[in-house]
């Protein structure tokens, strides 16, 4: 057993603090929070010749066959900048259900436009009424000779608006389990009968739209893998962007806790440095408790997508995401209590904290969600 | 990085888990065991188990073989600490001071000839350990001890109060924290003196704690001649040892610990699958899967963060700025994991035993026992205080600014 991180991973999280310390500063953020894109070609090229797109990617479709743990901390580092724009749809959502579900063509033509950061691309997952149930898809895929029509609405997807290309979850059977009725396909953004609407949404750096299918023609070929046969990889692919939110969840925390305790030194009401009242140091205190051990589930969800046995990869997955982004949403806001009336202001900071936090606790199933999914995991086993 | 044991691990582990479950009597229940209202049971049932612990080879496993451990590694140390919290954390729990303090204090710390003294009898089951620091002016602020030790020829003679001395009643031995240079103030001029607690003027009086047990005491010391080949460290460094020694334990506490809460969440599923509401069993009902969950979500915190932290102390020697937040991630989640217990059990919840309470009362006890955890081994508050001041170098508050060292 070795819990700590090698010399190589030490040097992903630095060299990605370094680059993003420079290329991404807050007031970057900011700017990008209310821009409608939402992230400049410059950065994403930068980011691109970083080789962070091709760290998950296998070395034959060429990336670099890193381990999800690697990627992990990398997005610790995006999540404490609050990096905007479509990195974690195109590498994480996208990029992993190609990897867990795509052919060897598939996988080609795709991943290799990923990993050298030519292509942009998201998943549309949620759909009207479905609320967190990840199964929930109603989008439907009909049989035309040797094409399927996709009919339905997606919404919340990130990014959606900046991909060329799109992965969505389809209902191609029409009877039993997810497991034998779901396919996912692969289309262009620009596809005939797609419509793409942003939405108004709360956390500016990660830009959801609806995408919404109407008569849409799409080949055999466009289906990733097998025909009725998308539930087991997209599961495993949503394992993983699970962790990857609880990395954004525990970098984010992070840096908002290191916002207020350094704040708590300085900032002088009756004499004294606010720190040194306990209300506030306990309230700091907190926040360390909660993103230090945020990190340990982080560690441990991310390893086990690896190497646990299917049974733990889920559970880890599931108690991480509940665990690591309630405790970034408990640390963004009391580092917005701690902060006072600066910490409300759109000025500050502190606000992409909380929004970020927000959305990663809703994204890929809530903690309710998931905790509900434990318990059958649980229950099953005991009885 | 990796989380797994090596093939040999494992085999250790699969063995010992076979021993464990020979030497345990067939019906073993882990959650209904003697309590401190028999503290002759608990003392002879630990001693017991002990001693078969290590017989079989499995006694301070990560310990010098010169002093009766067995020389092995640090990992197959967390390996026997997981299982027997697993299985057996009541038999663990009154040598917890033993093992988690005492021991690693004398051999960290001791002359050859203390080591030699005590360190064989700890493993093999024959002296059970209680901590004497605690004061009736020095609980959280326990730099404020006032039991003087004044030196007479070859002993020192102690004189005064601790309070909230577990076990000291059945005790062999005492750690003892007392002041040695009457003219010293807080942290300095304390040492520690291994105490004999047979020995003429130590008078340990029973305390009834809220569980109706009595498992600490009020210990008086009214002329006790100690000897001076009693003290461990030097004199007047006692704080700084504590403050070593109990950082690596502590990480081995945490694990320990997680172990036992793992078991008491499968316990409260079970539960849950056989107590009703309205005729229909708990576990169905929403509310209650939520707590379950998160009760095992927090004790999956515990554990990967205490093996992390375990880990990172192996490989560097320092405890990381993670190794101060153990004590906050069992005792607030233990309290959470009793009250989901106590409110699943709807009226029932009242009933502290026999036919009609649920199982058998064990949650009653445990609810009002977890009331301790935020108290005992440093407060809550006391932990959160450490983590702004030590870890985010927060400016401690005024007033104890002025009375700290
Ligand atoms: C079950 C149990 C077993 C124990 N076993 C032992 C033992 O074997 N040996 C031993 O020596 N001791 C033992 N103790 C004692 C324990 O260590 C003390 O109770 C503890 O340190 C608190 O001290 P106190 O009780 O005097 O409370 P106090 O220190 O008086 O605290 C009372 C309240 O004030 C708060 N408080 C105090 N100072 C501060 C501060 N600076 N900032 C904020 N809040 C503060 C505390 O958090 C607490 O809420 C045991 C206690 C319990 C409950």
């Amino acid at each position: 057993m070795d819990i700590t991180l090698s010399k190589t991973q030490q040097n992903i999280a630095q060299e990605a603090r370094r680059f993003l310390k420079k290329e991404c500063p807050s007031e970057y953020v900011q700017k990008m929070f209310k821009d409608p894109q939402g992230m400049t070609d410059d950065l994403w090229r930068k980011m691109a010749e970083m080789d962070w797109m091709a760290m998950r990617i296998p070395e034959n479709y060429g990336g670099m066959g890193m381990e999800q743990i690697d990627m992990s901390l990398l997005l610790e580092e995006m999540g404490r900048v609050v990096l905007p724009g479509p990195f974690f749809s195109t590498v994480i959502l996208a990029g992993e259900t190609i990897l867990a579900a795509g052919t060897d063509t598939q996988k080609r033509q795709y991943l290799s436009a990923i990993a050298d950061g030519k292509a942009k691309a998201t998943l549309a997952l949620h759909e009207p009424d479905g609320g967190s149930d990840l199964g929930y898809i109603d989008m439907s895929g009909t049989r035309n000779g040797e094409d399927f029509i996709l009919n339905g609405t997606k919404l919340y997807v990130p990014d959606a608006h900046l991909a060329d290309f799109i992965v969505v979850p389809v209902r191609t059977g029409t009877t039993g389990e997810p497991a034998d009725t779901i396919s996912l396909f692969v289309m262009s953004a620009r596809e005939k009968g797609v419509t793409i609407s942003p939405l108004p949404t709360m956390d500016g750096t990660r830009k959801l739209s609806a995408v919404i299918c109407r008569d849409v023609q799409l080949t055999k070929a466009s289906i990733l893998g097998e025909l009725n046969k998308g539930w087991h990889p997209l599961m495993h692919a949503l394992q993983r962007a699970q962790v990857g939110l609880c990395a954004e969840a525990v970098g984010g925390a992070q840096k908002a806790m290191e916002i207020a305790s350094d704040y708590a030194k300085v900032r002088v009401q009756y004499d004294q440095p606010i720190g040194s009242f306990q209300a506030v140091k306990h309230m700091c205190a907190q926040m360390f408790t909660e993103t230090e051990s945020s990190r340990s589930m982080l560690y441990w969800a991310s390893w086990a997508q690896d190497f646990g046995a299917e049974n733990e990869a889920t559970i880890a997955a599931s108690s991480a995401k509940a665990y690591c982004t309630d405790a970034f949403t408990n640390v963004a806001a009391k580092g917005i209590q701690v902060l006072g009336g600066t910490g409300f202001t759109m000025e500050n900071e502190m606000h992409l904290y909380l929004k970020r936090a927000k959305a990663n606790q809703a994204a890929l199933g809530t903690p309710v969600y998931h905790r509900e999914r434990i318990m059958q995991l649980l229950a099953s086993a005991v009885q | 990085m990796d989380f797994r044991l090596t093939p040999a691990e494992e085999t250790f582990r699969e063995e010992f888990r076979k021993w464990l479950n020979q030497t345990l009597p067939g019906d073993w229940d882990p959650f209904n065991q003697p309590t401190f209202k028999e503290p002759e049971k608990i003392r002879d049932t630990y001693r017991a188990f002990q001693k078969k612990l290590s017989e079989a080879g499995y006694a301070g496993i990560h310990y010098d073989k010169a002093y009766g451990g067995q020389g092995r590694s640090l990992m197959e140390g967390v390996i026997v600490s997981q299982e027997m919290g697993r299985r057996c954390i009541s038999v663990v729990m009154p040598g917890v001071i033993t093992h988690g303090m005492a021991l690693p204090l004398i051999y960290f710390c001791g002359t050859e000839d203390q080591k030699k003294k005590f360190i064989p009898k700890i493993l093999d089951g024959s002296h059970l350990w209680c901590q004497g620091f605690s004061e009736p002016d020095a609980g959280s602020d326990v730099a404020n001890i006032s039991t003087m030790a004044v030196r007479d020829g070859d002993n020192y003679i102690v004189n005064g109060q601790k309070v909230w001395t577990s076990m000291a009643h059945f005790a062999d031995y005492c750690l003892l924290v007392v002041r040695t240079d009457p003219d010293s103030r807080k942290h300095k001029g304390l040492s520690y003196l291994l105490v004999d607690m047979s020995l003429p003027g130590i008078d340990p009086r029973p305390m009834t704690q809220i569980t109706g047990e009595a498992e600490f005491n009020e210990v008086f010391f009214d002329n006790v001649r100690v000897p001076v080949s009693s003290l461990i460290g030097e004199e007047g460094q006692g704080w700084k040892m504590a403050i070593t020694t109990l950082m690596f334990e502590r990480a081995m506490g945490d694990v320990v610990i997680s172990a036992a809460y793992e078991t008491n969440v499968e316990k409260l599923i079970r539960m849950a699958a056989t107590t009703k509401n309205s005729g229909q069993p708990v576990i169905e009902d929403p509310v209650y899967r939520q707590q379950i969950a998160q009760s095992y979500i927090e004790i999956m915190a515990l554990k990967y963060h205490g093996l992390r932290n375990f880990s990172s102390h192996i490989k560097t020697g320092i405890p990381g700025p993670e190794g101060s937040i153990g004590k906050l991630l069992w005792s607030e989640p233990n309290q959470r994991i009793t009250e989901t217990a106590m409110d699943m059990q709807g009226p029932a919840g009242q009933i502290a035993g026999g036919p009609w309470s649920v199982q058998n009362g064990s949650w009653q006890y445990a609810f009002l026992r977890s009331k301790g955890n935020t108290i005992e081994a440093g407060t809550s508050e006391i932990q959160r205080n450490i983590i702004g001041e030590r870890v985010l170098g927060l400016p401690k508050d005024a007033s104890r600014d002025k009375s700290a060292s």
